[in-house]
């Protein structure tokens, strides 16, 4: 064989398929992809990390991603990990490098690819749009529109009179070459041929909302129950935000009186006191009628409690209800609670589940962890889409 | 073609050839470095895409861009062998890689291992590996991008997990005791057996002689059985899962026999290029300027390295045996060791001692001591990551009646149980195509036999 395979074949250069497409890059894309969709999957926890309610847009949240790791087989790690290294002067009883002050070191033996880590930045609207994929939302419209106050010049129609700046080149063109197929001596253009683009006066659906949180501050509302309500406010907040082109926003903290708060103080107010919610239901009824009018503003209303209150303000909160509810558009009720049975049968429960019977939209959700403020805010986003007719 | 006579590929050949190397005719065809790092990725030229290639590709690059490694060559040995180039090598590089190729495709036509494999495997592994990539691409115009990917992480998270000591094309177990038994596998049916409980349970089996459990022994081919046995997966799935172990055995000697292959390939581009009257003198300069950037223990400025370079303990042993007892000698070594024997029986306490070689403990809390450098623990430390394509020994222990998986981790050698978390996840992979439970034994943290499972119905 061996003078068989003495014969020698040329040297290939040339550019073939490998020039035409990365591998490599492919397959990092396919990754990202994986991992997009695992960050994806994550979006309870995305969910439920912003801390500010009404920054304006280009909010982003920051997602400490992994590579993701292809898992194999593998030694659980021992006390010591075993190599072998070369270098001259290194005798045994040589510390090649000390132990890490911490006492938790890089660790000699490498964290393999799967302890890189980088950071992502997702932007609010970028994890709204997988909210809305996800949930197969259409873009909602503004419900209001009815009420018009804003006008605005749009291009409506077509006319064979205008100022030279809106002349329609292609339409007079096709006119031009509409008329000169009939015609036998035909000249390139008449006068009749020009045709100009038209503008309209034409009312514009109100598309500003006022969004009003109501928060039970008492001492039996725990930072654990403030921060579910947090991110569902947060991310209610963001799913109006996407519906209108102004938010205005109003925060009520009540215990058995009830007062305005700026964002910042909102959640780290703490009262002490029984509860009374019609001081608050009536707070954001004042609120309304001097700042938003209802026929100039969607006003959504949220109120967050743990469901109790005064038996004796039964009848008071009943009542506010309604005429809040007759101004606002919406009205959410936000239930925290530790209970996995018998949720929102409350006293503040049964008063919201009253008002759902009755005209105005109104959701009510029990969140007892991340998972429920996930699935509240689902929720309410379908609720808006779908009560849209 | 211009290019052959500038890196005297000719002479090298004819030269090689008086020494004794004996090689397939070798195909050199020069690529852009981007290609080349695709192939240290992949392995090899064309390979079923999968994401974790992916993140490899990306670590690959940023130590390239670090300019920690540089490619010159990857050769793929057969008949025709097939050898890639950069386009970025200088002539010097080239003259050099050429030697280098040669000394591969002289290793890998007569080592007993490469020859083993390769009538198996055949010898166009390039195409049988771009068929497979075609085939799964096929599978996934079919069957959809999530579902082969399913297929893929379990059969690539495998991938070391084959016997290669059997065929690769070996039969399903027969159902008669006899047969079934497996020869090969006897030694450690018999270690098995001596353990705790075996007794029992082979007293308990031979009252029902027609019913061979399978496996009859514990198999640690896993991809096979997984292709062969799975209750319920598809044909294009157990492909897929041969596809995989089709291209580990071809890996396996490349592994196996890393330290010797480098090693003989780094030795005939020195010793052919010093040897070489045709060359300029300048021209053999540089070349063995970059042959001692490869065969350089150290990296960079360091003067302590933490790995031994294969290609710097692979040329000192062969350089040093050659010396002593004569390139047939050598060659007689060449054709009959893997790593394991090359480095056990010929590296001595001497060449050791010489190489500044040690073994080290690297703690938990990040303190590195030099332990010792006794040679038998020098090098039992070398071989020790080589065992068992580098994985821990996982065999296959039950399938039950329902088509339940048990699979046992083989702890003896290794004296420690798997990563729980890892372990977990790939059962988890294996689930997705065995459909049925999955229960893995190994040991856990405090060294108690411990298990973990996956689609069992709720208790």
């Amino acid at each position: 064989m061996p003078s068989d395979s003495h014969h020698r074949s040329a040297i290939v250069q040339s550019t073939r398929w490998y020039d035409l497409f990365s591998r490599g890059a492919r397959d990092w894309l396919r990754h990202n992809e994986k991992v997009r969709e695992s960050v994806k999957e994550s979006l309870p926890e995305l969910v439920s990390g912003p801390d500010v309610l009404t920054q304006p847009e280009n909010r982003t949240v920051k997602v400490p991603i992994k590579f993701l790791e292809h898992y194999r087989f593998r030694l659980s790690d021992g006390d010591a990990q075993t190599g072998v290294g070369q270098g001259e002067g290194a005798k045994p009883g040589d510390v090649l490098r000390p132990a890490a002050p911490g006492g938790k070191g890089a660790g000699g033996a490498g964290t393999g690819e799967g302890g890189v880590e980088f950071v992502l930045e997702f932007k609010v609207d970028e994890i709204l749009d997988w909210l809305w994929e996800e949930l197969e939302l259409p873009n909602l419209e503004p419900k209001t529109a009815d009420s018009i106050d804003q006008s605005e010049y749009v291009r409506e129609g077509i006319d064979r009179r205008g100022p030279r700046a809106r002349l329609d080149r292609r339409r007079t063109v096709k006119e031009a070459v509409k008329r000169r197929a009939i015609q036998t001596n035909p000249i390139p253009f008449t006068d009749d041929d020009l045709r100009f683009r038209q503008l309209a006066r034409r009312p514009q659906p109100l598309t500003q909302a006022a969004v009003i949180f109501v928060l039970d501050v008492s001492s039996s509302m725990d930072d654990a129950s403030r921060q579910l309500a947090k991110s569902f406010f947060f991310w209610a907040l963001q799913g109006i935000r996407r519906q209108h082109t102004r938010i205005e926003t109003a925060f009520i903290g009540h215990t058995v009186n009830a007062w305005e708060f700026s964002e910042e103080e909102f959640f780290a107010v703490r009262a002490t006191g029984g509860t009374e919610a019609s001081r608050a239901f009536a707070l954001s009824q004042d609120i309304i009628q001097e700042r938003f009018d209802p026929s100039q503003y969607n006003v959504y209303v949220f109120y967050a409690s743990d469901g109790d209150n005064f038996a004796a303000d039964r009848e008071g909160s009943r009542e506010r209800l309604k005429s809040l509810s007759a101004i606002s558009n919406y009205m959410g009720y936000v239930e925290t609670t530790r209970r996995s049975s018998d949720r929102l049968n409350t006293e503040m429960g049964r008063l919201f589940k009253e008002l759902e019977e009755g005209e105005g939209q109104t959701g009510s959700y029990a969140l007892g962890n991340q998972e429920d403020v996930w699935n509240a805010i689902r929720r309410f986003f379908t609720q808006q889409a779908t009560q849209e007719d | 073609m211009a290019g052959e006579s500038r890196f005297y590929r000719n002479e090298i050949e004819e030269l090689a050839h008086s020494f004794g190397l004996d090689f397939y005719p070798v195909e050199f065809e020069v690529v852009p470095p981007s290609f080349m790092t695709e192939v240290a990725v992949y392995g090899l030229p064309v390979r079923m895409p999968h994401w974790s290639f992916g993140v490899r590709y990306i670590h690959q690059l940023v130590q390239h861009k670090m300019g920690h490694s540089r490619i010159f060559e990857v050769v793929y040995p057969g008949d025709p062998g097939h050898a890639f180039l950069a386009n970025n090598n200088s002539d010097m590089d080239n003259t050099l890689v050429c030697a280098h190729v040669l000394g591969h495709a002289d290793f890998s036509k007569n080592n007993e291992l490469f020859r083993r494999v390769h009538k198996q495997v055949g010898t166009r592994i390039v195409d049988m590996a771009a068929n497979h990539a075609r085939r799964i691409e096929q599978a996934i115009e079919e069957h959809g991008q999530e579902h082969v990917e399913l297929v893929l992480d379990a059969a690539l998270s495998l991938e070391q997990h084959i016997d290669i000591n059997q065929s690769l094309a070996r039969a399903r177990y027969s159902d008669t005791a006899e047969e079934g038994a497996d020869p090969l596998a006897d030694t450690f049916v018999r270690r098995f057996d001596t353990l705790p409980g075996g007794g029992e349970i082979e007293a308990s089996g031979e009252d029902e002689v027609p019913n061979i459990p399978i496996p009859p022994h514990p198999e640690e081919d896993l991809l096979w059985f997984i292709a062969q046995y799975a209750p319920d997966m598809e044909d294009w799935e157990r492909d897929i899962f041969l596809a995989v172990r089709e291209e580990s055995f071809y890996f396996y000697p490349v592994f196996a026999c890393q330290i010797m292959n480098e090693g003989w390939a780094s030795y005939w581009h020195a010793r052919l290029l010093r040897e070489a009257p045709f060359l300029p003198h300048d021209l053999y300069v540089d070349a063995m300027k970059t042959h001692s950037d490869v065969v350089r223990p150290t990296a960079g400025e360091k003067q302590i390295a933490l790995n031994i370079n294969p290609y710097h303990l692979g040329f000192s042993i062969w350089d040093r045996l050659i010396e002593a007892h004569g390139i047939e000698h050598a060659r007689n070594i060449m054709q009959s060791e893997d790593d394991f024997g090359f480095v056990r029986n010929h590296l001595d306490a001497d060449l050791a001692d010489e190489l500044n070689i040690f073994v080290y403990d690297a703690k938990k809390n990040g303190e590195i001591k030099v332990t010792d450098n006794e040679i038998h623990h020098l090098h039992e430390a070398i071989i020790g990551p080589k065992f068992n394509f580098g994985a821990p020994k996982v065999c296959v222990t039950d399938m039950g009646v329902d088509g339940a998986l048990e699979l046992e981790h083989i702890h003896g050698a290794e004296g420690r149980g798997l990563d729980m978390e890892r372990a977990q996840k790939v059962i988890d992979y294996i689930h997705r195509v065995w459909r049925r439970p999955v229960t893995m034994y190994t040991l856990d943290a405090g060294g108690k036999r411990t298990s973990l499972d996956i689609g069992k119905a709720a208790a």
